[in-house]
């Protein structure tokens, strides 16, 4: 049977690692390559790496990281920032990447997510929505939450998957970094319009987090920053994810009570 | 010696990577002269269908490989496309395949699912194997490997699946005719039964 992924989810900015509280306030965590070595060995379902500065300064990604991550990864990466055209998304995927991610540049031309769809195959074009607070309720942001789009997610959502996209990462801006559980309302009115595979991104602070997300929807992606690399109330930096057994119990748990 | 097609497409420094920690000699092939002595030969693959095949041909490969695998009958393991252009040809494009596993790679029917899921399947499953030991030595039990795709192969003959996958019914997780291997899931980033499988091709 398919299982839930728990994913691990690091922010790249500067070159270094870094976790971010509502997109703001930038904490270093480490070095991205020692990480992913930490996450091997845990273990880990899937990685997901977001350059946080790509898209706003406008620039390329850094295909020497992509590429050195992708050697060390002996689980599935995806790759977001600063993704705009289809050759980028060819580029990264023949570096040994299983899945390239866009945001802004999937709201500005949503043709792209079709193009990609045909050169790279589906399964490896994800869409991220940002999702942040509107005038009439969620709405999605680019830039890392600086530009409103006046977009709902869930309409959004539907549009991207009938263009061809193969998951959809709904990432909670107020709920990042803050340790206090995802905002289910949200997945709720996204996970009722797609029927493509979903990960939940932002508010993860324990493992019942996680387990409250597999308990009302199954089979779904739980991605997490702070969760796997704070530790305490203090939030010391250790890189930490759940073992093999915790893992399976708590995926088995949270699937059975449904 | 395992040789890697490197055709451009796939995640070859990971598989490359696996082999190395294992000390089990391995290097890429990037033109038909270097894979001309290959022993062994891995085909990755992550992508379309017909991007991949059409980069094969460009690689000046394609006719080195089918001299290999079917004339002189080297042991061969296709990964995900990689299986899949092992077929004759894909719903998913036009271009013909390699054609040496008789089948066709289709799309997920949807409608025939019992289940309510999610496509494209991705994520951890299990392999229920059809038979023991060859590349799933030690996997026959509860090996879980990561799947990310939305066409999967239909193979003509029964005794050519040796793996099959339930996802909303069951499917070629694995097929195997000879020395011809192919897998649908990524042994390369499958922790360490993806390991055990990639340790197990060495020594088939």
């Amino acid at each position: 049977m398919l299982q839930p992924r728990i994913i691990a989810c690091l922010l790249v900015h500067k070159g270094g690692l870094y976790k971010t509280v509502a997109f703001a306030k930038p904490k270093y965590v480490g070095d991205p390559l020692n990480a992913v070595r930490i996450f091997n060995e845990k273990e880990v379902d899937e990685l997901m790496v977001l350059d946080i500065d790509a898209t706003r300064e406008q620039r390329e990604p850094d295909y020497a990281l992509i590429r050195s991550l992708a050697a060390e990864c002996r689980m599935p990466l995806s790759y977001g920032g600063g993704v705009h055209d289809v050759d980028q998304f060819e580029r990264i995927v023949s570096l040994g990447v299983e899945k390239v991610a866009v945001s802004a540049a999937a709201v500005n031309d949503p043709s792209l997510i079709t193009a990609a769809a045909e050169r790279v195959g589906r399964q490896s074009v994800v869409v991220v929505l940002d999702v942040g607070r509107g005038k009439r309720g969620p709405e999605i942001k680019t830039h890392n939450g600086q530009r409103a789009t006046g977009l709902d997610p869930a309409d959004f959502a539907a549009k991207v998957e009938s263009l061809g996209a193969g998951e959809i990462v709904l990432n909670s801006i107020d709920r990042d970094g803050a340790m206090q559980g995802y905002d289910l309302p949200l997945v709720r009115a996204v996970r009722e319009r797609v029927s493509l595979p979903l990960t939940v991104l932002g508010g993860a602070g324990s493992l019942q987090h996680i387990a409250a997300l597999v308990r009302e929807f199954g089979i779904i992606g739980a991605a997490a920053g702070s969760l796997f690399v704070f530790k305490g109330v203090y939030r010391a930096v250790l890189i930490n994810y759940p073992s093999r057994d915790d893992k399976a119990r708590l995926l088995h748990d949270a699937l059975a009570i449904r | 010696m395992i040789t890697i097609v490197d055709y451009g497409l796939g995640n070859i420094e990971a598989i490359a990577n696996i082999y190395r920690r294992l000390d089990i000699p391995v290097r890429r092939a990037r033109t038909a002269a270097q894979l001309a002595d290959a022993q062994r030969i891995v085909l990755p693959g992550v992508g379309a269908f017909d991007w991949a095949m059409s980069r094969l041909d460009q690689s000046g490969m394609r006719a080195t490989l089918d001299e290999l695998v079917i004339g002189q009958s080297r042991p061969v393991l296709g990964i995900c496309v990689g299986m899949q252009m092992m077929a004759r040809r894909s719903d998913e494009g036009r271009c013909s395949g390699l054609g040496w596993i008789d089948g066709e790679v289709r799309a997920f029917d949807e409608s025939s699912f019992t289940q309510r899921t999610h496509l494209p399947h991705m994520g951890w499953n299990h392999i229920n194997a059809q038979r023991s030991g060859g590349i799933l030595a030690g996997l026959e039990q509860d090996a879980r490997f990561y799947f990310l795709h939305s066409y999967c192969f239909e193979a003509h003959r029964d005794q050519d699946v040796l793996a099959r996958t339930d996802y909303g019914g069951a499917f070629a997780s694995a097929v195997q005719r000879d020395h011809v291997h192919g897998v649908q899931f990524h042994p390369e980033k499958s922790h360490q039964w993806g390991i055990q499988l990639l340790r197990n091709f060495a020594a088939v």
